[in-house]
């Protein structure tokens, strides 16, 4: 194996903890083996588990349809001594990155063995609150800079509302965690459970990239490279937030909140202008609507930096971030992948210190009412 | 262009007609009414079949036909429909505006069918009734080959078929398709387009082969709508990863009402993934923004932004490239009132280049 020893405690630029250290909103932690969920399933679903497996809607048994960049898609360096995967081993995500950044506090977004979007409604109800136990278990509870996010079987929406209810006011949990491809567009109404629990529990939603529709990854057909997976995960989020909108998602629960993790945010502001476009010539199919969809853009969703777009020229960005809103766009490391983005060097410096705080911290702090 | 250069003329988007007299109009629609309109273009058996089977539409749900969008209403004639004939079009648009000439892309559904014969046999009854009821009867006229995407090989002889006549000056496909149009079998279109000297023509609209998006079937028209420019982000990506430009260097793409303002930050995406990842598309030997401004060029109308003319030279700052915009109406599609055909906020330092010298650059045989 091509991993990279580390060796955080030799970094002479790490970062002291601060009680003003960034908050990062996307860490993920994972299990061990599947086994490590054990204690938290039944017999049924463990023997389930272990004979059928769990069945994302693509062909693979065991890998990812488009293979990832790196073994596990991790950087090479955060494999801990323990042999174990990369994010499983909490003292050492502790030196690498908690204390090494000086996080003040770290937003779970498990991928791994959660069940999400199985074909199987009822094994992914198991999972889901089988991993949102494992959390508080394994990682919430021995380390209090970190916060889950309820894992939900989002295909089941009577289900996700009763995972979501189970745990609402436990504020180790941060918000709700659904992935960006679900098998109908996110604003549908099978989907509404999850909206209407989450807004009465006061829990965002956060939106990972990810999981798996059914259908092929673009409009036009199946790609062929994980290069073109990763960048329409973009275009992905770009299809959910027109859904979420159209559908009138906002008027029915106005105090929800969606949060967009890993998607970017550069193309929010073209999408914005995109949809009040059709809108002015098209209201009259989406009369539930009663304000221009950007204002639903502007009002509901927050975003998540990682991966920060990289323009030739800098100061191209900070349009964006003008016009996205710079109280909307929360930093998020991504730890452990290999697209990471590093706290100190992923925002633009030209943004200023009063942008930046805000995006390392304040704009998180205020969203997910952190103390 | 640098953000500190001196202020500069940016136009209201209150266009006079002197101010479009001479434009070349990358995109104009000619409408299809039914299948009969073809039946005089068709073999006797298809013509037949015509009739035996009741086949009478071919209309396509990217633009119901009596929706807003589709036709202005004042453009639309005592029947509902607009650009119908020759003369609807011409006056409305050539004779009108002043433009010297209007590219002509069909989009009748014929890459919906799934017949490869049918296919062949609409594709084919198109191209000959633009040949002859439109491209005849204006010389003004010009207009782009549609081709069946059943089938490659068919698509291919169609396009060497319709290259004859030099007044088809472009290849036409649907932004989504049966597969990404990166993927190598649809590589015997672009040598074709490369050995003719013709620009791929990508334009709006889906054969649904697939739903509009990756995550499903959306509830709405409008929704089908705004995911187009999601459909040309992802084609971007294809063309550019599976090395198409690589493959063909002479291939110029045009992407037809796309909305433009996409484009920036999904390149920034791209190019920001193709520095850690480009051991998987090794051929892809340079940042593809720049792939994309040597190849890819996009008509200006609908231009997705907000009404700011300083808004608008901010988008076309991260463009980066002056030679990417080419001036079209659109017609008959509804982005605008009276006669501003070209968004506010356009530079007035690129008018030229957008109405004029890009097309001529782009569309070798125009």
């Amino acid at each position: 194996m091509n991993n990279v020893a580390a060796t955080p405690s030799l970094d002479k630029t790490a970062v002291q903890a601060t009680e003003n250290g960034p908050v990062d909103c996307d860490i993920h932690t994972r299990v061990r083996t599947i086994a490590d969920l054990k204690p938290y399933l039944s017999t049924q679903w463990w023997n389930y588990l272990k004979t059928y497996g769990m069945r994302a809607r693509h062909g693979f048994a065991k890998a990812p349809p488009f293979p990832k960049a790196q073994p596990n898609a991790a950087r090479r360096d955060a494999w801990p001594p323990d042999g174990g995967f990369p994010a499983t081993n909490l003292e050492f995500m502790r030196a690498q990155h908690l204390d090494h950044y000086g996080i003040a506090y770290g937003i779970m977004n498990p991928l791994v063995a959660t069940g999400q979007g199985d074909q199987n409604d009822d094994l992914s109800a198991a999972l889901a609150t089988a991993t949102n136990d494992w959390q508080l278990d394994t990682f919430v509870n021995p380390e209090p800079r970190l916060r889950a996010s309820v894992v939900v079987p989002y295909e089941d929406g009577l289900a996700s509302a009763a995972e979501i209810r189970r745990r609402a006011g436990d504020r180790r949990f941060a918000q709700v965690l659904m992935m960006s491809r679900t098998a109908e567009p996110a604003g549908k109404r099978r989907y509404w459970p999850i909206y209407e629990a989450a807004a009465e529990a006061g829990l965002p939603v956060g939106n990972h990239v990810f999981g798996y529709s059914g259908w092929a990854g673009t409009s036009s057909g199946w790609s062929s490279f994980y290069i073109e997976e990763m960048t329409d995960h973009a275009v992905s989020c770009q299809s959910l937030v027109t859904s979420l909108i159209m559908e009138g998602v906002f008027e029915r629960f106005p105090g929800l909140k969606i949060v967009l993790i890993e998607s970017g945010f550069g193309w929010m502001p073209a999408l914005g202008w995109r949809l009040d476009r059709a809108w002015e010539r098209m209201r009259d199919e989406v009369p539930h609507l009663r304000m221009p969809p950007s204002a639903y853009l502007r009002k509901h969703f927050w975003v998540s930096t990682q991966p920060i777009e990289e323009p030739e020229r800098p100061e191209h960005l900070l349009d964006t971030v003008d016009w996205v809103g710079p109280d909307r766009i929360m930093f998020a490391s991504d730890y452990p992948h290999w697209d990471f983005d590093d706290p100190r060097l992923a925002l633009p410096s030209a943004l200023g210190l009063e942008r930046k705080r805000a995006i390392l911290s304040g704009n998180a702090r205020a969203l997910y009412n952190l103390v | 262009m640098s953000m500190a250069d001196a202020p500069e003329a940016l136009h209201s988007g209150n266009w006079t007609m002197s101010e479009t007299q001479g434009a070349i109009d990358c995109d104009v629609h000619p409408t299809i009414t039914g299948t009969r309109v073809l039946a005089p273009y068709l073999d006797g058996f298809w013509r037949d079949s015509l009739a035996e089977r009741g086949i009478d539409s071919l209309d396509s749900i990217s633009y119901p036909v009596d929706a807003p969008l589709t036709a202005r209403a004042d453009w639309r004639d005592a029947t509902g429909t607009a650009a119908q004939s020759v003369e609807q079009l011409s006056g409305q648009v050539l004779d009108r505006w002043g433009h010297r000439t209007a590219i002509l892309n069909c989009l009748y559904g014929v890459q919906l069918v799934f017949n490869e014969d049918m296919g062949v046999a609409f594709t084919r009854a198109v191209n000959d009734w633009i040949a002859r009821e439109w491209l005849d009867r204006d010389s003004r006229l010009r207009a782009s080959i549609v081709v069946p995407m059943q089938n490659i090989e068919h698509a291919v002889d169609e396009i060497d078929r319709c290259a004859a006549d030099p007044r088809f000056v472009q290849i036409l496909l649907l932004a989504s398709g049966e597969m990404p149009l990166g993927r190598r079998a649809c590589w015997p279109i672009y040598a074709a387009a490369q050995r003719h000297g013709l620009p791929i023509g990508i334009h709006a609209g889906s054969a649904y082969r697939h739903p509009v998006t990756s995550i499903g079937w959306p509830s709405y028209y409008i929704e089908d709508y705004a995911s187009q420019s999601q459909a040309f982000q992802s084609q971007v990506g294809s063309l550019i990863c599976e090395g198409v430009f690589a493959k063909f260097p002479d291939l110029k793409v045009v992407l037809l009402e796309s909305g433009v303002t996409w484009l920036p930050s999904f390149l920034w995406r791209l190019s920001k993934f193709w520095r850690g990842l480009r051991t998987e598309v090794p051929w892809v030997d340079r940042s593809p923004m720049e792939i994309v401004r040597d190849h890819i060029r996009l008509t200006v109308q609908p231009l997705d932004a907000p009404d700011d003319p300083s808004v608008v030279r901010r988008i076309i700052d991260h463009m980066r490239s002056d030679d990417m915009l080419l001036y079209a109406s659109d017609y008959p599609h509804w982005h605008f009132d009276g006669d501003r055909t070209l968004p506010p906020g356009i530079p007035a330092d690129l008018l030229q280049k957008i109405q004029v010298e890009n097309p001529l650059a782009t569309y070798q045989r125009l």
